[in-house]
C-alpha cells in the first residue's frame, strides 16, 4: 500500500540523508529530500507529502521551526511528522509535540525501526 | 531488512571532515572575550552532526568522543559556562583526535587510544570543574545529581520531583496535573509508551504526593523519583523507547494556553511551553548563516576527479581538431565559402568558451590550501615562544585542483621557516622598537596568466653575510659583489641552511631546494624579496593551470617550437650594429640599452637556419626568473592555444624541451623549456647553451 507515497526528508547531515532516503526508497516511498528547514518548508509547499521526516538540529530552520511553520499550512494539518533526534531528553520530546510533532524517532535508529514506524502511520 | 552502511560511510567521512575544518576555523578565529553565539551554535552543531552520523554508522569510538565534547559545548553556547582558551585548546585537539578516529575507520591507520583517552578525560574535567555559578532557576540541570531515595532538597529548600503517573485517563491526568500545580512548578510531559510523567518542583515531600494522587490512582502504581537523576534512569530503564508517537489529543492539548479555556490543568501545562520558546528565539539568530549554507549545499554536487579529468582531455583533443579545422578552411575561399567559414568561427568561440568551463571545474580555492595554516601558526608559535599574527589574503584566488595539491607541500614549509626563523622572538622584537607579535601574510592573486603566492614576514629579513659565509663553507661559487636577488637564491642550493640552533620545526637543511624544485617542476618559479630589519617576502609563481598554454609558435629551419607565451615580452629584428661578439663566449644584442645575452636555437638543437646572421633572423627576449635573453629564430608563425602532452611519459625526457603538443596540421611541435634555456645561457658561454 505504499503505492505513491511521498515522504519528505529533511536533514542537514548529507550521508544520513542518503541513509533515510534509500531505507524509504528500498520500502516503496518516493522520497524528496531537504537540507534544513527552511529548504524542507519550500518543498512541501511545492509538493504533496503524506508524511514529514525531519531532524530536529539544523541550521536556520530547525525541526521545531519547521513543524509549526508546517501546523500554520492548511494541506499539512493532519500530516503525519516525526521528528528524529539525538536527544533522548523529555523537554525536547514536549517541545515536539507543543511544535504539532506526531511523533518522535531517536538517533542512531534500526532501519528496520524506522520502516516500522512510518508504516504504520502511512501504510 | 538488512542493509549495507558501508555504503554511506565516505559521504559521512567527507562530511566529518568538512565539520572538522569548519570547526577549527571557527575556533581560530573566535574572540573569547565576546564569542559570537552564531560561531558557537555552528561549532556545537558540527559536533552534534558528527555524533549522529557516527551514531547511526556505528563508529563507537568518534559517537562516545562528539558526544563529551558536544556536551561541553552546549553548555557553554547556552552561557551556562564561559569559553576558556584552555577550552579552545581542547576542542582543538578534540578535532585532531577525531580525524585520526576517522583515518583509522578509513585506512586502517594506527590510532593512539591514550591520546583518545587523554582527551575524553579533560573535556570530562572540563565539563565537571569549571561549571559557572547559576542561579538556581536553572536548578533541574545545573546542580549535581543526587543519587538515589529519598530525595533530597536543593538550596531554596525545593524538591524537584519526578511523577510518573501509571496508565490513567487523560481526564485523570488533567486532574492530577491541576492539583499537583497548585503545590509547586510543575512540568507536564508525556513517556514513550504514552503515560504522562510530570516534573514538580515543590516544597512538599513525596509521601503528599502520594496521597494527593491517592485520590484518582493506586499509590502503588506510582513512581516518584528526584527529578535530577531522573533523566540517566529512565535511559536506563526504558533502553527500547528509541521511538514514539504522541497521542493524537495531544497537539490539541498542548494548544490549550492560547485558548480561553482557563482550567487549571491548562495552567499547568502551560509550564511546558515556556522552554519550546526558547529555540524559537534560537531560530532567528541562525537566518543569516543559514542562507549561506544552504545556497552552498543544493547548488554543488560530488563528481569524481577522474570523470573531470576525462573532461578536460575530451576538451583537449577537441581543442586540436578545432585548431586543425581552422587550418584547413584558412585555405578556403571566403567569398565562396563565406557560409561555412561563419560557422566554423561560430564552432572556434564555443570551443573556446566550452573549454574555459571545463577548466574552471578543476578550479579550486586557494582557501582549500590557506585553510590548513592558521592552526599550524599557532602551534608552531606557541611551541617556539613567539607571538605572530596571521593574515590571509585572496583565499578565493582559484588555480588548479592538480596544482593545489602539489603546492601544499613547499607552502607549508615555506611558512613554517617564516615562523621558525623569520618572525624574531616578543623581546627582540620589542627591542627593535616592533609590535611584539610578527604578521605573517598568506597572499594569492592572479597576475596574468599566472597565479602569484607569497609567504611574507616582518621578522628580521634575511642576512646576506651568514648566507655568502655559508656559501663559501659550502664551496658554492660566489662573490661579495653579488646583487640581493643572487644571494638569496643562494638558500636553494642543496644542503644549504643558515639557523643557528637546528630545530624540529625547520632548519635541517633540506627543505628549500626541494621546494624550488617541485615549484620548478609545476612550472613555477619563486623569487625572494629580503630586508634586513623588516621582513622577507617569498614569491611563487605559477601557471594557471597544466593543461593548456597560450603558445607562440617560431621556425627555425623546417622546425616549429612553442614558446610558452607567459615568458615572452616582445619580439623584435635587431639592426647589425646592436649585436656584439663577446670573445668566447657567444654574442649579446643591445636591446633598450640592456646587453642582453643572444641564444641562437638553432645551436641548441643543431638545426640548418634560414640564415645564421641574428639581422635576418627575429629575436624574442624572454623573461624567467628575473633573467632576460634574446632567443633567435627564424621566424613567427603565429599564436595558438596548445594542449600541453607530456613528453616525459609519452617518450622520454628531453632537455631543454618541457613537452609536445599537436598542431593544427596534425604535427606534433615541441614546446620549448624556457626556464631551463634562460638558466643555461647565464654563463654567456655558446658551448654550455648546448644541452
Amino acid at each position: 500500500m505504499t503505492e505513491g507515497k511521498t515522504i519528505l526528508t529533511v536533514d542537514d547531515s548529507g550521508s544520513l540523508r542518503q541513509m533515510v532516503t534509500f531505507v524509504l526508497k528500498d520500502a516503496g516511498y518516493d522520497v524528496v529530500e531537504a537540507v534544513d528547514g527552511q529548504d524542507g518548508l519550500e518543498k512541501a509547499k511545492t509538493r504533496h507529502i503524506d508524511l514529514v521526516l525531519t531532524d530536529q538540529n539544523m541550521p536556520g530552520m530547525d525541526g521545531l521551526g519547521l513543524i509549526r511553520a508546517l501546523r500554520t499550512m492548511k494541506k499539512y494539518q493532519s500530516v503525519p511528522i516525526l521528528m528524529l533526534t539525538t536527544e533522548t531528553g523529555d523537554d525536547i520530546k514536549a517541545q515536539g509535540r507543543a511544535a504539532g510533532a506526531t511523533g518522535w524517532i531517536v538517533k542512531p535508529f534500526d532501519p528496520a525501526r524506522l520502516t516500522e514506524v512510518v508504516r504504520k502511520l502511512i501504510g | 531488512m538488512t542493509i549495507d552502511m558501508s555504503q554511506f560511510y565516505q559521504v559521512f567521512f567527507d562530511e566529518a571532515d568538512e565539520l572538522l575544518a569548519e570547526m577549527e576555523k571557527l575556533l581560530l578565529n573566535i574572540d573569547l572575550a565576546a564569542p559570537d553565539d552564531e560561531d558557537l551554535n555552528a561549532i556545537f552543531r558540527a559536533a552534534h552532526s558528527i555524533k549522529g552520523g557516527a551514531a547511526t554508522f556505528g563508529f563507537t569510538d568518534i559517537t562516545e568522543v562528539t558526544h563529551v565534547l558536544e556536551s561541553l559545548l552546549d553548555r557553554i553556547r547556552k552561557h551556562e559556562m564561559t569559553l576558556t582558551a584552555e577550552h579552545v585548546d581542547a576542542f582543538l585537539s578534540s578535532k585532531d583526535v577525531l580525524d585520526m578516529l576517522m583515518s583509522g575507520h578509513r585506512h586502517g591507520s594506527a590510532v593512539d587510544e591514550a591520546a583518545v583517552q587523554t582527551l575524553r578525560a579533560r573535556l570530562h574535567e572540563l565539563s565537571e570543574g569549571k561549571a559557572a555559578p547559576t542561579p538556581a532557576a536553572a536548578a533541574p540541570a545545573a546542580p549535581a545529581p543526587v543519587a538515589g531515595t529519598p530525595p533530597a532538597a536543593d538550596a531554596a529548600g525545593n524538591f524537584h520531583l519526578r511523577i510518573e503517573l501509571p496508565d490513567v485517563s487523560a481526564k485523570d491526568a488533567d486532574a492530577l496535573a491541576g492539583e499537583l500545580g497548585l503545590m509547586g512548578t510543575l512540568t507536564r510531559d508525556v513517556l514513550p509508551d504514552g503515560r504522562a510523567v510530570f516534573t514538580l518542583v515543590t516544597t512538599e515531600t513525596a509521601d503528599t504526593i502520594v496521597a494527593i494522587c491517592a485520590f484518582v490512582l493506586d499509590p502503588d502504581a506510582l513512581r516518584i523519583t528526584d527529578a535530577c537523576a531522573a533523566a540517566p534512569a529512565a535511559a536506563a530503564a526504558a533502553p527500547a523507547a528509541d521511538f514514539g508517537l504522541y497521542d493524537t489529543a495531544a497537539p490539541a492539548a498542548a494548544s490549550a494556553p492560547q485558548t480561553p479555556a482557563a482550567t487549571p490543568a491548562a495552567q499547568a501545562v502551560a509550564v511546558p511551553a515556556a522552554p519550546a520558546a526558547q529555540p524559537a528565539a534560537e531560530t532567528k539568530n541562525f537566518g543569516r548563516r543559514a542562507t549561506d549554507k544552504e545556497a552552498g549545499e543544493s547548488s554543488s554536487i560530488r563528481v569524481s576527479v577522474e570523470k573531470v579529468d576525462q573532461l578536460i582531455n575530451l576538451v583537449g583533443e577537441l581543442v586540436i581538431t578545432q585548431a586543425m579545422i581552422d587550418q584547413r578552411i584558412a585555405a578556403l575561399d571566403p567569398i565562396h565559402h563565406e557560409r561555412l567559414l561563419n560557422s566554423a568561427n561560430q564552432l572556434s568561440r564555443n570551443t573556446r568558451d566550452l573549454q574555459e568551463a571545463v577548466m574552471s571545474i578543476r578550479m579550486m580555492p586557494m582557501d582549500y590550501v590557506f585553510s590548513r595554516f592558521p592552526r599550524m601558526v599557532r602551534d608552531l608559535a606557541g611551541k617556539l615562544g613567539k607571538k605572530v599574527e596571521f593574515v590571509t589574503k585572496g583565499a578565493a584566488t582559484e588555480l588548479d585542483k592538480g596544482l593545489i595539491e602539489r603546492i601544499v607541500d613547499p607552502l607549508t614549509h615555506l611558512v613554517r621557516n617564516s615562523v621558525d626563523h623569520g618572525v624574531e622572538m616578543p623581546e627582540k622584537r620589542r627591542a627593535a622598537g616592533k609590535n611584539e607579535a610578527g604578521k605573517l601574510t598568506l597572499s594569492a592573486a592572479h597576475q596574468g596568466g599566472n597565479i602569484v603566492i607569497e609567504v611574507s614576514d616582518d621578522g628580521g629579513g634575511l642576512n646576506r653575510e651568514r648566507i655568502l659565509d655559508k656559501a663559501k663553507q659550502n664551496g658554492l661559487p660566489v662573490s661579495d659583489t653579488m646583487p640581493d636577488s643572487e644571494v638569496w637564491q643562494l638558500i636553494f642550493a642543496p644542503g644549504f641552511s643558515t639557523a643557528e640552533v637546528v630545530t624540529d620545526v625547520s632548519g635541517r637543511g633540506v627543505g628549500m631546494d626541494v621546494v624550488k624544485r617541485n615549484i620548478a617542476a609545476m612550472g613555477g618559479v619563486v623569487d625572494i624579496r629580503s630586508v634586513p630589519g623588516s621582513g622577507t617576502t617569498i614569491s611563487i609563481s605559477l601557471p594557471l593551470t597544466l593543461a593548456i598554454l597560450d603558445g607562440m609558435l617560431i621556425k627555425v629551419g623546417d622546425e616549429i617550437y612553442i614558446l610558452p607565451l607567459g615568458y615572452v615580452i616582445e619580439s623584435l629584428q635587431p639592426a647589425p650594429v646592436d649585436v656584439k661578439e663577446i670573445a668566447g663566449q657567444g654574442k649579446v644584442v643591445k636591446v633598450r640599452e640592456e646587453y642582453l645575452p643572444l641564444i641562437p636555437l638553432y645551436q641548441i638543437f643543431a638545426i640548418e637556419p634560414k640564415s645564421e646572421e641574428p639581422s635576418e633572423g627575429i629575436l624574442v627576449i624572454l623573461e624567467s626568473e628575473g633573467k632576460k635573453a634574446a632567443l633567435l629564430v627564424d621566424g613567427l608563425v603565429g599564436q595558438q592555444q596548445v594542449v600541453v602532452k607530456n613528453l616525459e611519459s609519452n617518450f622520454r625526457k628531453v632537455a631543454g624541451i618541457s613537452g609536445a603538443t599537436i598542431l593544427g596540421d596534425g604535427g606534433v611541435s615541441l614546446i620549448l623549456d624556457v626556464a631551463a634555456l634562460l638558466r643555461s645561457s647565464r654563463q654567456l658561454n655558446a658551448d654550455s647553451l648546448c644541452f
